[in-house]
């Protein structure tokens, strides 16, 4: 193509396909609450049907996080770390990798949430959804964040929202303790193997929030160039 | 002189391909970031580039082309043989000429500038010797392509930090926008209108200097500035823009400043690159009508306007294409983005045609886009592609050069 040189000097911007991760990484997340409340209501068809549409937006966002480190090359001179690029990015994926491992355990073992415990868990995932969407809202800042050339007054923006993530991952924290509290209380009423497993699953879903809040220090990494 | 029709219909019929040439290809590098960044459509960038690299080539297109004319090449060894020096400047364009049109078909990134220096500097090495090369003012040109797309990387450094300082990294950027950008406008008139003022106007017959200039380039300066508010005032904010992105109605300002910088730019270029085409025929006119190396003789304005028409025919014919295909490419680069490359580049552009110093406008472009990269403003730049444009003048000089001399020696035989 005659003359076109110039525009070979312009790479593809990891941001965009930083930004369709993320999304893909939300639609994942999205299907938690349902799945969730088939869980409790012990609805087997519709745990199945959501349980399906995770791990298919799991491998979607896995697909495009290869697509996206191949179209990284060590050439590319980017306004971000192009390590920070691939560390952002997998904690992304590891927030969706999260959801499947959480949904897995429970479909695996046909799990069933005991009654007292219901609401507090429900509440529960609400709140590492939330915080997947603070983190999901501050990866969408990037753009912005490009467009001022990382001025600070879009810098502080950003780190407002990560400070709210941040005590939303600590909200989970409190809440599973709680939960935790209410399982013990009746742990010798239950069969020790479902009690087990009650545990690891409060432990995973409170895990969520926790890579949600990664993506989130890892992004407060990538600014402080 | 003997066969004095026959060179002066060769160096306008080969000046005006290597002029169709430029057109065609090298403008597209100039126009198709405004292209890219939305701030002009296809049709609209044809005509910008037709007007204004007409005018920049009429206009301050003088000094570069007297460079290119009588700077290079010292003539004193063959004042007994002055055709000598037709044959080489006639070898010169077509080598220049025939060398861009490969290596743009091939999509290699060759400067024309380049193509004619090294054309020139080959056939006056071989065909004349050695010492008939001003090294001094070549080695002058040389570190020129160094420095240019540097100064033009701290221009636009410098032009893109004022505009996250004064508008985008503010409260209130559309207002600040509305408020900044006309300044911006009327820094593109005021140094288009200095440089061509200071240096260009004198063959057309007019001949200001002093103050004056200044003022003078100033009520350009302004001009413009008023056209650009009218512009200003047309864009609104775009209702709703804060669900996706934000800086879209400030994007907008940018790409009526846009419009004002794409001008300049093709002004720029018109002053610079026409010379490499018009150069080496402006020599040969001078030595058929004198009959001798006569180096007095002032640049025929019809000369000039050859290489501007040229310039416009291929733009028309063909450059159209180019700037359609390159635009679409260019989409990581928006209006606030742009401009300062743009700018800084026009500005050094200009500059340098104003000391008569001819340079790569595409290298200095891209100089332009790197100093933006650096003040973190864009996605990703490709340094491996930026590297392959800044080394390809090593191949296109002594490809310019070995070609020159091949067809040096064809005319000579022909000829005598």
């Amino acid at each position: 193509m005659p003359g076109g040189y110039l525009s070979g000097i312009f790479g593809a911007s990891p941001i965009r396909p930083l930004q369709k991760h993320m999304a893909q990484v939300i639609e994942c997340v999205n299907e938690l609450i349902p799945f969730i409340e088939a869980v409790l209501r012990h609805d087997t068809e519709a745990r199945a049907r959501h349980h399906k549409a995770i791990i298919d937006r799991e491998h979607a966002a896995d697909t495009l996080k290869k697509e996206l480190r191949l179209h990284l090359p060590t050439s590319l001179f980017m306004p971000v770390d192009r390590r920070d690029v691939l560390e952002v990015l997998t904690m992304q994926d590891r927030v969706a990798g999260g959801v499947r491992s959480v949904t897995g355990v429970m479909v695996g073992r046909d799990m069933q949430i005991p009654e007292p415990m219901k609401q507090q868990y429900r509440e529960l995932v609400k709140c590492c959804v939330d915080a997947c969407m603070t983190a999901y809202s501050a990866i969408c800042e990037l753009d912005e964040l490009v467009e001022t050339g990382f001025g600070s007054k879009e810098v502080e923006l950003v780190n407002d929202i990560l400070d709210e993530l941040d005590s939303l991952e600590q909200e989970t924290d409190e809440q599973q303790v709680e939960i935790r509290h209410t399982l013990f209380k009746m742990e010798s009423d239950l069969p020790p193997v479902d009690v087990m497993f009650l545990y690891r699953t409060i432990d995973k879903t409170g895990e969520i929030a926790d890579r949600a809040q990664r993506v989130g220090s890892r992004l407060q990494l990538m600014l402080a160039k | 002189m003997e066969f004095s029709l026959w060179y002066l219909g060769l160096a306008a019929a080969f000046g005006l391909f290597m002029a169709w040439g430029i057109g065609a290809n090298d403008v597209a590098n100039a126009m198709a970031t405004s292209v890219g960044a939305r701030a002009l459509t296809l049709k609209q960038a044809i005509f910008v580039a037709a007007i204004f690299e007409f005018c920049g080539a009429f206009l301050a297109g003088g000094q570069v082309t007297a460079t290119i004319r009588k700077g290079i090449i010292d003539a004193s060894e063959i004042v007994d043989r002055p055709e000598y020096l037709v044959y080489g400047m006639l070898a010169s364009l077509l080598a220049a000429a025939i060398w861009l049109l490969v290596a743009s078909r091939r999509g290699w990134p060759v400067s024309t500038t380049h193509s004619i220096i090294g054309a020139i500097i080959g056939f006056a090495v071989v065909g004349i010797g050695m010492d008939s090369v001003h090294w001094g003012k070549v080695g002058q040109i040389a570190v020129s392509w160094v420095v240019s797309p540097m100064l033009s990387g701290v221009i636009a450094f410098s032009i893109f930090m004022s505009v996250q300082k004064l508008i985008l990294n503010t409260d209130q950027p559309f207002e600040n926008a509305r408020k900044y950008v006309p300044v911006y406008i009327f820094l593109v008139g005021f140094i288009m209108a200095l440089v061509t003022l200071l240096k260009g106007l004198t063959h057309v017959g007019l001949d200001i200097d002093g103050p004056k200039t200044y003022a003078i380039a100033a009520g350009v300066g302004l001009v413009t500035m008023s056209i650009g508010i009218l512009g200003i005032r047309r864009v609104s904010i775009i209702p709703g823009e804060n669900a996706e992105f934000r800086f879209r109605s400030v994007e907008k300002i940018f790409g009526v400043l846009m419009i004002f910088t794409a001008c300049g730019m093709a002004f720029a270029h018109g002053s610079n690159d026409v010379a490499n085409a018009v150069g080496p025929v402006a020599a040969v006119v001078s030595i058929v009508s004198t009959g001798a190396l006569g180096q007095q003789s002032p640049l025929s304005t019809w000369v000039l306007l050859l290489g501007a028409i040229g310039i416009v025919l291929g733009l028309a014919t063909f450059g159209w294409r180019v700037i359609r295909t390159v635009g679409r490419q260019i989409t990581e680069l928006t209006p606030s983005r742009g401009f300062a490359a743009e700018l800084a580049a026009a500005t050094t552009v200009v500059l340098a045609s104003g000391t008569g110093i001819p340079i790569s406008t595409t290298h200095t472009l891209v100089g332009g886009v790197l100093g933006v990269g650096l003040a973190r403003g864009i996605g990703a730049l490709n340094l491996r592609v930026v590297a392959k444009i800044m080394m390809s003048w090593v191949i296109t000089l002594p490809a310019g050069g070995i070609l020159a001399v091949v067809f040096f020696f064809i005319l000579r035989g022909i000829f005598s």
